[in-house]
């Protein structure tokens, strides 16, 4: 025991210390910026704009930081933009990202350590934060003592209890996503890291998006692995768990990539809209129509996802085939967010508030795909005045990113680990309403059986008041649970099941709580 | 306005008297007196706080603003004494309350038996959430705990002491672990699983003499009686049972026994007054039933009917069959119906256990009929509602075990034993059961449409 305990220690320093140098790999590199490099970099265009005054000022020199050359070009960009702009020069005003061509022009003028030597890179920052990680989880096996409930301390520690540790873990994730929504070129280092892994699968040098997928699975992998120890008694948690795994590493991060590589569209299949939100996207749909019958394929499939296969698969078993068995949000947050389940608000208010936004959204993705097919097929940028392509970005801006990312996975150590799939997320909204009103899927009340002791409700990461149904003997059918089974696995008493029966009955309005003879009860309001 | 029931305590069979009450009757005042917590918490969730895996918060059944607005006064006040006669509470800040009905619903507290030492510092029962709070402070640089009487408060406590990395050593009365209730397979499986699984030390057949006091007057240690011998310790866990909360009534014109005694409508020998839960004791138990039950759901069951009665629907208590439920550290368990420890004239009974696992089960049977008659389960989830309908029915232990997977409530993909319980089950007895595939159709009783 005790061995195992400095081996978790030594394992927690290298996962830190992986973390350290990957995450300090932002402030540092060499980077030579080349006549060279700006044409790689630069399109004619923006040379013409541009060109000279980079020639000027830039070429030539070395930068020592994605920063200090990020920030020259920015400004070079920015000034002459401004300048077009005032003199009304439309045609030569340029609509790119300076963001973006920072990246470009890090990734072509980079030398040194991080280029020459990215497989001890990937070693550095990735293989110690791997290997710190299984070293501090792997002998949690043998300390967490005998199968069963895991959930001691969690309150007492502040990494869960929202704690300085807490509070910490949340700045550094809000830090990530906006870094790599925002300013991507502050991880051009770490994506070159990922870059041969890229190159190997679908022959393309990596981007944020890869290295962000790459970190996606790894996170997931190895939080999977502590999620299924925790749970190692309890087979439901173990299999749900391999599934979200399996989902993720296949469907969301290799084939998408390997299609790539053989010239096909890039597609998440198991990625269903509204969640997808950019799937009749005009570049999407004419990328899909112009690459054969796979294209269609693809374009037929992802309607069906939606418009049959959801539905009937929320009918049969609820809406946690996708959320806890098959999504990446969800796959993340039952791994990486576990530890932070007990996070999530159960009061009434919350309650309301959820039901606003999750619907909102759903409306708001509506609205926002139904102006992207209206002006696909009649060719009118705007509807009722509302710009269609206005709508497409401040959906994508407030809600693909800053809802679902910032917010969603940013937010796990304060509001819990499914703030997006309970708030948020339109796909989710659209399966609620199915499996609340169509469904055979509910979590049957067993009998009298409950104490009221509160674990139901306190490790419901949706947020559900499960007891205020159990203790009632009601059962509980919900729009926004998930199906995680985490209710039924802490349930002290054996009181919980989660279960796909016949429609009649499942919501029980007259629950009788077994066991008291004399009491029929007709009014549930107190 | 109608006229005011005070309720004196706010566990759960006041609690539930109250919003019973104001289910059937918008009218009648309500106020709930405790000088406990100012809301309802869930005391058998008081474990999990000191664990943490709670906050007390979490273990109040009803957020705050429920009790508003359902017009259920709360009071953090203590009793000092009734007035019967004139119907008022004198209560400890010198105030007193009128009442027109008032409910006894006062709860318990840890017994003691008077051994020497027994009210040193650092010697305590687990009840109360006061007890809790003490527990926190005994446990500061504690290293060993004793605790005396093996029973499903003694086993939470030794949980509790665990997460904190104090050893534990049991005292035990009896030859095996709650041995007074389960019969000794059932004790044997339990036990094993605390003594191998979860390193506490239980010294069976062990009697506590004496707790011996430090200089300052903190325990030091306690003398085990049948051996004379000495051991170390910093906390004294008295868990061999609790006694009803009735010291004050006491030497009143309220009768009292081990319980306020109290006739099937949760009366009282004085009118107006009633008495619930853990307190009580019935005149002649309720059929099934013994006359003082100390279980949360006997407290809530009797809290239903009394809700009623004092809304003017005047309600019988009539529990049915025998249930409960635990959790001793990994193992859950659950019973229905009658499981003695020892089995009864004309009674059999039947054990099958996991070779590996801690799973197990117990049946009890008529011996000629083959009546079914209750059933303990350790590690497997059975549904409440088919062992109430199949004992109700008095279904034969054959017809239990053919539909065995009806009963099953185990969560999903988790391995199925039915095959294996029937096949011990029918060497055993000479039977050819088989279990019949799980209907949703006889689980739900659904009539064909």
């Amino acid at each position: 025991m005790k061995g195992l305990h400095i081996i978790q220690k030594l394992g927690l320093l290298i996962f830190l210390i992986g973390l350290g140098i990957f995450t300090s790999s932002s402030f540092f590199g060499e980077y030579h910026f080349t006549e060279n490099a700006v044409n790689k970099t630069f399109s004619e265009k923006q040379l013409d704009n541009i060109g000279e005054e980079l020639n000027e000022k830039m070429v030539g020199k070395t930068y020592n930081s994605p920063f200090a050359l990020a920030t020259k070009i920015k400004a070079i960009y920015n000034t002459k933009n401004e300048a077009l702009k005032a003199n009304q020069d439309w045609d030569n005003v340029m609509y790119d990202s300076p963001s973006n061509l920072s990246f470009a022009a890090l990734q072509n003028s980079s030398q040194g350590l991080f280029k020459t030597s990215v497989g001890l890179m990937f070693f550095l920052t990735f293989g110690l934060a791997i290997l710190g990680g299984l070293m501090y989880i792997l002998p949690t096996v043998v300390t967490l003592g005998p199968k069963g409930i895991k959930n001691d301390g969690i309150y007492h520690s502040s990494a869960t209890n929202r704690g300085w540790i807490g509070y910490l873990t949340f700045i550094y994730l809000v830090t990530f996503y906006i870094t790599l929504y925002y300013y991507p070129y502050f991880v051009v280092n770490q994506v070159g890291f990922v870059s041969p892994i890229s190159e190997s699968i679908s022959g393309n040098a990596a981007s944020q998006w890869f290295l962000y997928g790459f970190m996606y699975c790894v996170v997931m992998l190895v939080m999977g692995v502590k999620m299924m120890i925790k749970y190692r008694h309890n087979k439901y948690q173990i299999i749900r768990t391999l599934s979200v795994l399996f989902f993720q590493v296949a469907f969301a991060f290799l084939i998408p990539e390997i299609l790539v590589r053989f010239n096909m569209p890039y597609m998440d299949f198991k990625n269903a809209w509204p969640l997808d939100y950019d799937f009749f996207f005009d570049w999407n749909i004419d990328s899909l129509k112009s690459s054969g019958n796979i294209g269609l394929f693809m374009l037929v499939w992802g309607v069906a996802l939606t418009v049959i296969i959801v539905p009937v698969m929320v009918y049969f078993y609820g809406k946690r085939w996708y959320c806890s068995w098959v999504c990446g949000c969800g796959g993340l947050a039952e791994t990486l967010g576990d530890p932070y389940r007990q996070l999530s608000d159960k009061s009434i208010k919350a309650w309301k508030l959820e039901r606003w936004l999750i619907h909102g959204v759903l409306v708001f993705a509506i609205v926002m795909t139904g102006g992207a097919l209206y002006t696909y097929f009649t060719g009118a940028q705007s509807v009722l005045g509302i710009d269609t392509y206005d709508l497409q970005k401040s959906y994508g801006f407030l809600i693909g990113a800053i809802f679902a990312g910032v917010i969603g996975t940013g937010f796990y150590p304060v509001f819990g680990n499914r703030t997006w799939c309970r708030f948020g997320c339109p796909l989710a909204a659209y399966m609620g309403i199915v499996q609340r009103f169509k469904s055979r899927f509910r979590i049957t009340t067993n009998g009298g059986q409950c104490i009221s002791c509160g674990n139901c409700s306190t490790y419901c990461e949706q947020g559900i008041d499960v007891r205020a149904y159990a203790q009632k003997g009601q059962n509980i059918v919900r729009a926004s649970c998930v199906g995680c089974g985490v209710c039924s696995a802490v349930c002290p008493r054996g009181v919980l099941k989660l279960e796909n029966g016949p429609e009649e009955g499942r919501v029980s309005d007259n629950p009788i709580i077994i066991g008291n003879d004399g009491i029929v009860f007709n009014n549930l309001d107190a | 306005m109608g006229k005011h029931v005070v309720i004196i305590g706010n566990g759960i069979s006041g609690v539930t008297t109250a919003r019973h009450i104001r289910k059937n009757c918008s009218e009648t005042q309500i106020t709930i007196i405790s000088s406990e917590t100012d809301h309802f918490f869930s005391r058998t969730a008081l474990m999990y706080i000191f664990m943490g895996h709670m906050k007390y918060e979490h273990t109040k059944p009803y957020e705050d603003h429920f009790w508003a607005k359902n017009r259920i006064d709360l009071l953090n006040a203590h009793v000092n004494s009734i007035d019967f006669e004139n119907k008022s509470l004198l209560l400890k800040d010198g105030k007193t309350l009128a009442y027109d009905d008032l409910v006894l619903a006062l709860g318990s507290k840890p017994a003691k038996f008077g051994w020497p030492g027994q009210d040193l510092d650092g010697v305590q029962g687990l009840y109360s959430y006061q007890d809790l709070e003490l527990l926190e402070k005994n446990a500061v640089n504690a290293k060993h705990a004793i605790i005396v009487g093996g029973g499903l408060i003694g086993v939470e406590m030794a949980e509790m002491l665990l997460t904190r990395d104090i050893k534990v050593t049991f005292l035990v009365r009896e030859e095996n672990f709650w041995g007074g209730v389960l019969p000794k397979e059932d004790s044997q499986l339990i036990g094993q699983h605390i003594v191998k699984d979860h390193h506490v030390n239980i010294m069976f057949q062990k009697n506590l003499r004496e707790i011996k006091a430090d200089e300052n007057g903190r325990v030091k240690s306690v003398i085990v009686d049948e051996t004379g011998e000495e051991i170390p310790c910093e906390i004294v866990g008295l868990t061999p049972g609790v006694k009803a909360n009735i010291d004050f009534l006491r030497d009143t014109e309220l009768e009292v026994d081990r319980g306020i005694l109290i006739n099937e409508y949760m009366e009282t020998n004085i009118p107006h007054v009633y008495s619930l839960g853990d307190c009580a004791q019935h005149r002649v138990a309720p059929l099934y039933r013994r006359p003082v039950e100390q279980v949360w759901y006997t407290g809530r069951m009797m809290g239903e009917s009394l809700g009623k009665t004092l809304a003017g629907k005047k309600t019988k208590y009539t529990p049915g069959y025998w249930f409960n439920s635990a959790k001793f550290f990994d193992i859950e368990y659950q019973t229905y119906g009658t499981v003695l420890n020892n089995t009864r004239e004309g009674e059999n009974t039947f054990w099958w256990q996991h070779p590996t696992e801690n799973i197990g089960l117990r049946l009890v049977f008529n011996s000629s009929e083959f009546t079914f008659i209750g059933i303990n389960v350790y590690g497997i989830r059975l549904r409440h509602e088919l062992f109430d309908k199949w004992l109700n029915e008095q279904q034969k232990v054959q017809h239990v075990l053919e539909h065995f997977n009806d009963a099953n409530f185990d969560p999903e993909f988790y391995k199925n034993h039915a095959n294996a319980i029937l096949a011990a089950f029918n060497q055993q007895f000479g039977t050819n059961i088989t279990a019949k595939k799980k209907s949703w159709k006889r689980i739900f009783n659904l009539k064909a449409s």
